[in-house]
């Protein structure tokens, strides 16, 4: 501290990176190479939970973009996943489109509902926006199981979309697809925070009078984070139901996806990049080992995910953050003075 | 040149009316001072005119253009910014990243951190500091420093010597003139009545939602100002 007081400004260096960050770098891309590379070494049902894992990290992530950055504690993303998965029976069964093609589609889909959703559902703040959200995400519900085009309340198959694709192209693409929405996701809230919008995010996040007499737009933020949040969430839906080839409104809008989000960002961390990543990996890990215990294990979800709220709401990362210093997504600005290496780690 | 002109600005909150007119002006370059009692209506005119509270379009000109009722933040973008009152930093970010959401309207201008830090050198030594880390009077730096960095045409300043130690005020009063050398008007809002007379060209006296007096602080008796003040 001492030293830079006497330290001229131009001598000085704004970094983000960190040299845990560095390391992140090279082991992230050792590990997108090995997932790519799946489909010649890995057993298919190592595949599946892999894509699985994937798409969950896409969901946690979005979550974690509108409740821990954006302050949107929305309990209705079901309601784009949902849509994102009946996009395959529209576009699939209806006209023909190839399932891969329609993930993209989807988002596109999923976001132009969410705009005048938006409208409406902005107009409420706080606990009424949350149960707005799960008003909307029921809406959505009961409007497709009235829908008897789309197979109504039991639902319809899907498989036809996929038929005339090969077994292997399925599997390997749909975990190709799902790494791209994982991997994409995380990249995508890393960059944007680390742009100077990712500064107003987090000021809006922090006081909304604030941030908008600073020239920022809080509506137009918050619009953003919405869209882009449920953009994402539709595309994972589409993926979604192209592994598990039947759909019904009870599945595709069902809270256990946003109860799957909710428990993977406050166990990893709300409001960190690297907390959804924990949160999923423990999500996934928690299930193998209880999964023979029926219910009991939505009751001990739940009761970690309480505990954790009430004793460590910064979450796993958060304590490892805060003991180590380590930051594999920084997005803070560090200054210090050349050279750098002393200062950073 | 006219930069702020108000011309019987009025506010409501709900039934209850808090400004009953205020004509009032800012020249290009100049410092105004705006003093009053609590509840005088002078935080409710600076948030009128940075867009918080709403008003009629030709109520306020800056730069002669209409900008009554406009959102906040085109208001900033017009080169309008304020510090707000109780300094409202966030909580989230170090003092740099506070700084730099000021320039997210990318205004261009004479400020940026280099310049800011060398006007406030505590803020550049505490730089990866979070913000609301440091003491009230730093804290009321970032905040200067904040609304700058959006290189405004005027700064309003809403209370800057709240909750802060004598020899604090004084420090930050002192920055004022530097922020005038470099063209940017200031507005102040006080109720420290003193330290409003050192720095300001010009005095308006807020009353219920009136103004009960105007004019260069060497030209006002003290017996008129405590009337215009008080009311007694």
């Amino acid at each position: 501290m001492n030293a830079s007081h006497s330290t001229p400004i131009s001598a000085l260096v704004v970094r983000r990176g960190t040299r845990t960050s560095r390391v992140g770098v090279v082991v992230g891309l050792m590990l997108l190479l090995a997932i790519i590379g799946a489909p010649w070494w890995a057993e298919r049902s190592s595949q599946r939970l892999l894509a699985e894992f994937l798409y969950v990290l896409a969901l946690a992530q979005m979550w974690n973009l509108l409740a821990g950055y954006g302050g949107l504690l929305s309990v209705g993303q079901q309601g784009y996943i949902g849509i994102g998965g009946y996009c395959l029976v529209v576009l699939g069964l209806e006209f023909g489109v190839n399932p891969f093609l329609i993930v993209p589609l989807a988002g596109v889909v999923t976001a132009l509902v969410a705009i005048p959703t938006a409208a409406a559902l902005f107009r409420l703040r706080g606990a009424y926006f949350a149960v707005g959200t799960w008003v909307v995400a029921e809406v959505f519900r009961l409007l497709v199981a009235n829908t008897a085009s789309v197979g109504g309340g039991s639902g319809t198959s899907i498989t036809r979309t996929v038929m005339g694709i090969p077994a292997w192209w399925r599997e390997s693409t749909t975990l190709w697809i799902a790494l791209a929405l994982g991997a994409g996701t995380t990249l995508a809230v890393y960059l944007l925070l680390r742009s100077r919008h990712g500064l107003a995010l987090t000021a809006v996040r922090d006081s909304e009078p604030a941030a908008e007499s600073l020239g920022i737009s809080v509506s137009r933020v918050k619009w953003f984070v919405y869209i882009a949040s449920a953009a994402g969430c539709g595309m994972v839906g589409a993926l979604i139901f192209i592994t598990k080839l039947r759909i019904s409104p009870e599945a595709a809008f069902s809270m256990d996806w946003s109860a799957a989000m909710f428990f993977a960002v406050i166990i990893g961390g709300i409001g960190t990049i690297e907390g959804p990543i924990i949160g999923t990996l423990v999500y996934f890990l928690l299930r193998e080992f209880l999964s023979d215990y029926g219910s009991w294990y939505l009751i001990v979800l739940g009761s970690i995910a309480v505990a954790f709220m009430l004793w460590i709401p910064c979450g796993m990362w958060g304590l490892v953050a805060s003991r180590f210093d380590l930051h594999f997504f920084p997005v803070q600005r560090r200054v210090g003075n050349l050279p750098v290496e002393e200062q950073t780690r | 040149m006219t930069l702020l002109e108000a011309r019987g600005v009025t506010a409501f909150y709900g039934d209850f009316q808090a400004l009953y007119g205020i004509d009032l002006k800012v020249e290009e370059g100049e410092t105004v001072a705006v003093i009053g009692s609590n509840g005088a209506g002078k935080s409710s005119f600076l948030r009128t005119l940075t867009g918080l509270q709403s008003s009629a379009p030709e109520s306020i000109r800056f730069h002669g253009e209409p900008i009554g009722g406009l959102p906040a933040h085109r208001i900033v973008a017009l080169g309008l910014a304020m510090v707000p009152e109780g300094r409202r930093l966030f909580p989230s970010l170090t003092v740099e990243e506070n700084l730099l959401v000021g320039a997210y309207s990318k205004r261009p201008g004479p400020w940026n951190l280099e310049r800011l830090y060398a006007m406030f050198p505590i803020l550049g030594e505490r730089r990866n500091n979070p913000g609301t880390a440091l003491s009230g009077g730093q804290q009321q730096m970032v905040a200067i420093g904040r609304a700058l960095m959006s290189n405004p045409r005027l700064l309003l300043c809403d209370e800057i010597s709240l909750g802060l130690a004598p020899v604090i005020i004084k420090d930050i009063y002192d920055a004022l003139p530097g922020i005038k050398a470099e063209g940017t008007s200031v507005l102040v809002v006080e109720q420290d009545v003193g330290q409003a007379m050192k720095v300001a060209d010009r005095l308006y006296c807020f009353q219920e939602g009136r103004v009960s007096l105007e004019g260069r602080p060497g030209e006002l008796g003290r017996e008129q100002i405590s009337l215009a003040y008080f009311g007694v």
